[in-house]
């Protein structure tokens, strides 16, 4: 069931097209990666689907529901790009106080507070004023004041910014215990490999247009292709004249490392090993990848930079 | 060295606000100040309104009433239209009202005596009532007084002193008795001629008895309640911006304004929440000055409590909700700064925070009233130094709440930018 639907969102500043009849739909229980360059309008889409900025053109809808500009549905939790917690507050005064603005009191505002910082590892420090934390546990309580209220849509813009791997992986932890609770969650990254271990799917956005969207391998598919990319490191350079016989490319930073696109490895692979020993050189080391989220991502936006 | 010179200078030159507060702000705080307390070119000397009442009704009284009514000086305050003159003690609660700082009485029998003996003990004397609070005034009009009864009525004057003369020194002969007599109608024609009159002659003056109607038991407490109210109104203006555009700004930056307008609080319930939080520091600021007035100073706090606490009420409210305005309004905390400093202080020194309003020029008294100062300044002083009657309020208590509402639905307007992109 698609529990969040945008379709042709359009949003214009001056001269800048911010969104350009951007389409995608959030399913429930998934955790799906909104990826782009810098500038590709991934913030105004987490801003448009919070209400905060109304849209010149387009849609979008939280449970079948159009959301109005100006009013957050409910139903969201917003998890900003920035630190959005009061530094000289612990980090349960943050929490009672952002669940008292949600609405909830009592017993089960205490219960809430508990879980949450229970859910982010902050269960021990709660007590502390966030201006000791570190920066991890300050990304963890932006979470967690995020999802206090027992949303149904989470939106994270950048979650994992400037955090240590123990935090990161803590993060994802707790954003797949959500998930596995029915809670859908949009989260944009500039980390792919992170987006492809833990994202159940990507939307790739650039110029306010979504330009792929789907699983990994769907992707792949629709982009790269499903080839792997073998590395062989020599124990000396190739002779020029071998080069375009074996069908390989040197890498120009280091001529003893050269690099073949295999369809099938274990059919094309003996053959190159055979080659290069034919032309007298050894191999010292064989790397074999798969198409990754890093090389879609290149192929569908390119290699310039955008700033 | 060099470098680090060339770094300041390319960044002054690229900063627009720094070069605005290095340079343009000090010119206009300048012209601001030089105007309010040096005066400009056209109204160089502040007017003193008076009240006069002539008890006497002689021609001395007329003539000296009409001179000071010619006085630059003096504004002299007319009876209403249709209005039975100025007695006693309608004159005194003009100035118990500080609706003028001095009121005039010439007092029955000054002229007869004056014509009878000059200054020379004339027994009555012309009486000020004055209110303390402006110490300048009844000094002033106490001298023009001196001038006009020398200059307005000299044939009189003449005349008193004649009889003086003859009473103790014999009669005269009628050859001066005619000299004399052809004198006195010039004298009369050059009344009210500047220089004319004995003014060269030997140390003789017109009794005044100066009396303050205030009749304050503890003035020197009550002025510093003055102090009080007008340093603490300004620095009340500078918590209030400091602490509203600081918060607001500093929300929208660090992401907790977008945070809590993700909540069920909204803009309006934001803006509620701030600006009564600002306006119940404000009034815990101002408790605690006028606190240490009464600890340090003998202020008269605790017999003034309730028109203490609704002029501070409704001040903290006003000074709040512009804060808010002001937060709204600037884009950055470099904005917020200049602006408002700018704007404090130059509504504080019109509007009597540094300089009582009542010592400044007529055209900058009035202007002062566009201040948010003039009529907290107002207020705290009918409570204190006029031991008005909380309805005598009013007028500051509707000004400062019509601004209060003014501003805060200012500034939900204005913070409609945050809400919505």
């Amino acid at each position: 069931m698609n529990i969040l639907t945008v379709s042709g969102a359009r949003k214009r500043y001056g001269s800048v097209q911010a969104l350009d009849g951007a389409s995608f739909e959030l399913r429930t229980g998934e955790l799906l990666a909104l990826l782009g360059p810098n500038g590709a309008g991934k913030t105004t889409l987490i801003r448009a689907i919070s209400g905060r900025v109304r849209l010149d053109g387009g849609e979008i809808r939280v449970f079948d529901q159009p959301v109005a500009a100006g009013r957050t549905p409910r139903v969201l939790g917003i998890v900003p790009q920035e630190l959005a917690v009061y530094s000289l507050l612990t980090a349960r005064e943050n929490l009672e106080g952002f669940g008292r603005l949600h609405g909830l009191a009592g017993a089960e505002l205490s219960k809430q507070v508990d879980w949450a910082l229970e859910r982010t590892g902050l269960a021990d420090r709660a007590s502390e004023p966030v201006k000791q934390f570190s920066g991890g546990m300050r990304r963890r309580l932006n979470i967690a004041c995020g999802i206090l209220h027992h949303p149904r849509i989470v939106l994270l813009d950048e979650p994992t910014v400037g955090v240590d791997p123990q935090s990161r992986d803590r993060i994802y932890v707790t954003l797949a215990e959500l998930a596995a609770e029915g809670v859908s969650l949009l989260l944009t990254t500039h980390h792919l490999e992170e987006a492809e271990a833990r994202c159940s799917r990507t939307v790739i956005i650039d110029h306010g247009r979504v330009i792929a969207s789907g699983t990994l391998p769907e992707l792949v598919d629709q982009t790269v292709g499903r080839h792997r990319l073998v590395t062989l490191r020599l124990n000396a350079p190739l002779a020029t004249d071998q080069i375009p016989r074996l069908r390989v490319e040197i890498d120009p930073a280091d001529a003893r490392q050269v690099r073949a696109r295999m369809t099938d490895v274990a059919t094309d692979l003996p053959p190159l090993l055979d080659g290069i020993r034919a032309a007298g050189g050894a191999v010292d080391d064989v790397e074999v990848r798969g198409p990754s989220l890093q090389a879609v991502f290149i192929h569908l936006t390119g290699r310039e930079l955008r700033e | 060295m060099l470098t680090l010179l060339g770094i300041g200078w390319k960044n002054l030159k690229r900063d627009r606000v720094a070069q605005t507060l290095t340079f343009v702000l000090p010119i206009v705080f300048f012209s601001i100040f030089a105007s309010v307390f040096g005066g400009r070119g056209d109204d160089p000397t502040p007017r003193v309104s008076i009240a006069v009442v002539d008890e006497d009704q002689s021609e001395f009284s007329r003539r000296v009433l009409e001179a000071l009514g010619k006085e630059s000086a003096l504004r002299v305050r007319a009876a209403a239209p249709n209005a039975p003159a100025l007695d006693r003690p309608g004159a005194e609660r003009l100035v118990r009202n500080g609706d003028v700082p001095v009121a005039v009485v010439i007092p029955k029998g000054v002229g007869a005596g004056f014509e009878e003996r000059g200054f020379a003990g004339s027994g009555t004397s012309i009486v000020l009532l004055a209110d303390p609070s402006d110490p300048v005034a009844p000094q002033m009009v106490q001298g023009l007084l001196q001038k006009v009864t020398m200059t307005a009525a000299p044939d009189l004057m003449m005349q008193g002193g004649m009889k003086q003369f003859e009473r103790y020194a014999g009669a005269l002969t009628p050859e001066q008795r005619k000299s004399v007599d052809d004198w006195i109608p010039r004298l009369k024609a050059d009344a009210g001629t500047p220089g004319s009159g004995a003014t060269g002659g030997a140390p003789m003056s017109m009794p005044v008895q100066v009396i303050d109607v205030m009749r304050t038991d503890d003035r020197k407490g009550s002025l510093i309640s003055f102090y009080a109210a007008g340093i603490g109104v300004m620095f009340l203006l500078f918590s209030a911006v400091g602490g509203a555009g600081g918060a607001l700004l500093d929300e929208a930056e660090s992401g907790t304004l977008e945070r809590l307008l993700s909540t069920n609080i909204g803009m309006t319930g934001l803006l509620a929440g701030k600006w009564l939080f600002l306006m119940l520091i404000g009034t815990a600021q101002l408790t605690v000055m006028f606190l240490w007035g009464r600890v340090a100073f003998g202020l008269p706090l605790f017999s003034h409590i309730p028109g203490f606490v609704v002029m501070t009420v409704v001040t903290a409210s006003a000074a709040a909700a512009l804060g808010l305005v002001l937060a709204t309004l600037a884009r950055t905390r470099a904005q917020l700064s200049g602006f408002s400093t700018l704007l404090i202080l130059t509504m504080s020194a019109l509007g009597g925070s540094m300089f009582p309003r009542f010592l400044m020029s007529e055209t900058m008294q009035k202007m002062g009233l566009i201040t948010f100062n003039a009529w907290a300044l107002d207020g705290y002083l009918k409570v204190f130094w006029r031991n008005a009657a909380l309805w005598e309020l009013w007028p500051q208590v509707l000004v400062l709440s019509v601004l209060a509402a003014t501003f805060l639905g200012l500034a939900r307007l204005l913070a409609r930018r945050w809400e919505l992109v």
